[in-house]
C-alpha cells in the first residue's frame, strides 16, 4: 500500500486533474522529487528558491503540519496520507 | 464592464501580482500567494466624497464602492455602522489622554464584526449563483453565516472545533445550519474546510471566498474614521486571531487616503493576541518576518488559530506603521472584560479582554504614548463566552423580600467598608 498524496486545486493542472496520487518515497523530499519526475513544474510550485516549502504551503502528514515534524524530512510510510493545502484560508 | 463588476477589476495575487478573473477562487496558480480584489480607484474617488456617504443609510454599505460585490447588496444590508464610544473613564484607568471604543459587539445581526465579513461575502456568493455557503469558523462567524444564510434562504455548512462555548453553538444551530464540530482544533477545522472546498463547489466564505469576504473588515476602519470627523487615529489597537482584520483595517486607512476622504497622517496599527495562542505576537517580539506555528491553548477561543493565514501581512503593517504586538494571559484577558464593563458598560467577549489587556500594556511600556489618542477594536459580544468569566464575575446575594434583611445588607457592607478603610 503506497502514501497517497492529496493535490490541491491550483496544482491539479499539473497532475491531469488527479486529485490524489501515489508515490513510494520515504520522506516529503523525496515525495515531492517523486512528483516532480512524474509531474514536471510541481515542485518549484512548492519549494522556494532556497529549496524549503513555501511560504503559503502547508503540508500534512495524517492530519499533523509538517513544520511540528521533521518538515521536509518528516518520513512516510506505506499507508500514510500526504495532503498539500494552500496556508490562505480561514480566519 | 461596470454594471457587471461593479467597481472590482480583478482578481491578484498580492505576492507576484498574477490576475485572475473575478471569480471564487483565493490562491495563485503559480505561487500559492493570497488573491486579492483590485478596485478602479479613479471611478471610486468620483463616487465617494465625504457629502454623498454621509447622505447614505447608516449601514456598512455606505462605503460600497470599495467593497467587493457588482450590483446592490443582497444580504446583510443593515450591517454596521456601530457606536464609536468615547471611553473617559477606561482612558482615565489605562493612562492614556483619549480612548474610543468601536463596539461591534453590538453588530447585527449576530452581534460580532463578522457580520460585515458574511454580509460581503454572501451578497458576491449569491451573485456568483451559489446556493450553498460554508465556513471553517471559531464560533462568531458560524453565527454569522448561519444567520445570514437563513435570512437570504442559503443552505448553510458551518465548521467548528468542538469544544466552542455553548452560547456560540446555540447561536448556530438556531437557525437550522448544519452544524459540524470536528475534534480538534480550529487549525484542523480549517485544513479539513481547505479540502471539502475542493471537492464540493459551495461557496466557502474563509476559503474559496476569502478574497470577497475579506474586503468586508475594511469598513470597522471606514467607520472609525468617519465617526472620528474623517481623520485616521493616531494609535488603533485589534484583536488578531488569522491578522485578516487587522491587515484590512490597514488597507482601509490607506484607500481612505487615495480616494480623498481622509489627510495622510502618522498611524499606527498594533496587534493583540492571547499568550496561549501567539504565533504573530511573538515572532514580532522575536523580530522575525514569519511565525511558527503554535498549537492553541487560551480561553480566547475566538482567537486560537495556532496558523494565522494573515500572520506574515500582520507583521508586515506593525514594520510599515511603527506600531507593536503584545499578548496577554487568561487572568488578564478575564481582567480586561472586567474592566471594559465596569469603566464602560459594555460587556465583550473574550478578544475584547485581549484587547484592553493589551492596549494597557502597550500603554504602559510607551508604546502607545500616554499624550496620545487610541482606538480600541472591540469585535464580539460578551453574552457569547460567558463561560469563560461566568465563575469571576462575583455572585448575586440572596435574602428574603425582607426589607429588614436588605437593611442589614447594607449595613454589614458599611461596616465592611469602614474595616477596610
Amino acid at each position: 500500500m503506497p502514501v497517497n498524496i492529496r493535490i490541491p486545486t491550483p496544482l491539479r493542472k499539473l497532475t491531469h486533474d488527479e486529485e490524489v496520487v501515489e508515490t513510494s518515497a520515504e520522506n516529503i523530499g523525496q515525495a515531492i522529487a517523486d512528483l516532480e519526475t512524474r509531474y514536471p513544474g510541481i515542485e518549484e510550485r512548492l519549494l522556494d528558491e532556497s529549496g524549503e516549502v513555501r511560504r503559503f504551503v502547508n503540508v500534512y502528514v495524517n492530519e499533523e503540519d509538517i513544520r511540528f515534524l521533521d518538515n521536509k524530512d518528516t518520513a512516510i510510510k506505506d499507508g500514510d496520507e500526504v495532503s498539500i493545502i494552500p496556508a490562505i484560508a480561514g480566519g | 464592464m461596470v454594471e457587471q463588476q461593479g467597481y472590482m477589476k480583478a482578481l491578484c495575487c498580492r505576492e507576484c501580482g498574477e490576475e485572475y478573473p473575478l471569480e471564487a477562487r483565493h490562491v495563485c496558480e503559480l505561487c500559492f500567494g493570497p488573491l486579492e480584489v483590485v478596485y478602479d480607484y479613479e471611478a471610486a474617488k468620483r463616487k465617494m466624497t465625504r457629502q454623498t456617504i454621509e447622505g447614505r443609510p447608516q449601514s456598512m454599505w455606505r462605503y460600497a464602492e470599495l467593497l467587493p460585490v457588482a450590483g446592490e447588496p443582497t444580504v446583510g444590508r443593515e450591517v454596521g455602522f456601530t457606536p464609536l464610544v468615547k471611553a473617559d473613564r477606561l482612558a482615565k484607568r489605562l493612562g492614556i489622554r483619549e480612548l474610543w471604543i468601536k463596539n461591534d459587539a453590538v453588530n447585527y445581526p449576530t452581534l460580532s464584526f463578522k457580520d460585515r465579513v458574511v454580509s460581503v461575502a454572501l451578497s458576491r456568493a449569491r451573485e456568483m449563483g451559489f446556493e450553498v455557503v460554508a465556513c471553517a469558523s471559531t464560533g462568531n462567524l458560524a453565527n454569522s453565516v448561519a444567520a445570514n444564510a437563513a435570512s437570504a434562504g442559503l443552505t448553510a455548512f458551518v465548521f467548528i472545533p468542538n469544544d466552542l462555548e455553548k452560547g456560540k453553538v446555540v447561536n448556530s444551530l438556531i437557525y437550522n445550519a448544519n452544524v459540524i464540530g470536528i475534534k480538534g482544533h480550529y487549525d484542523e477545522v480549517n485544513r479539513l474546510c481547505a479540502e471539502i472546498a475542493g471537492k464540493h463547489n459551495w461557496a466557502f466564505v474563509n476559503v474559496n471566498m476569502r478574497p470577497y469576504y475579506a474586503e468586508g473588515s475594511k469598513t470597522q476602519g471606514f467607520e472609525i474614521m468617519e465617526q472620528l470627523g474623517w481623520k485616521i487615529p493616531r494609535h488603533t489597537v485589534v484583536p488578531m486571531a488569522s491578522g485578516s482584520l487587522l491587515t484590512k483595517i490597514h488597507k482601509s486607512y490607506q484607500e481612505a487616503v487615495k480616494v480623498g476622504l481622509v489627510e495622510e497622517s502618522e498611524y499606527s496599527v498594533h496587534g493583540a493576541q492571547a499568550t496561549g495562542c501567539s504565533p504573530i505576537s511573538q515572532a514580532f517580539k522575536q523580530g522575525q518576518d514569519f511565525f511558527k506555528p503554535v498549537k492553541p491553548d487560551t480561553i480566547a477561543k475566538s482567537l486560537a488559530i495556532g496558523t494565522p493565514a494573515d500572520g506574515f501581512y500582520a507583521l508586515k503593517v506593525f514594520k510599515e506603521t511603527a506600531a507593536a504586538s503584545d499578548d496577554v494571559t487568561d487572568d488578564e484577558i478575564r481582567e480586561g472584560i472586567k474592566l471594559l464593563a465596569e469603566t464602560e458598560g459594555i460587556f465583550a467577549e473574550t478578544a475584547g479582554g485581549v484587547t484592553v489587556g493589551v492596549a494597557k500594556k502597550l500603554i504602559a511600556s510607551g508604546a502607545i504614548p500616554a499624550d496620545d489618542s487610541a482606538v480600541l477594536c472591540i469585535t464580539g459580544n460578551g453574552l457569547k463566552t460567558l463561560d469563560a468569566v461566568e465563575n469571576h464575575a462575583g455572585s448575586t446575594r440572596e435574602i428574603a423580600p425582607s426589607l429588614r434583611e436588605f437593611e442589614s445588607l447594607l449595613d454589614s457592607d458599611k461596616e465592611l467598608a469602614a474595616a477596610t478603610q
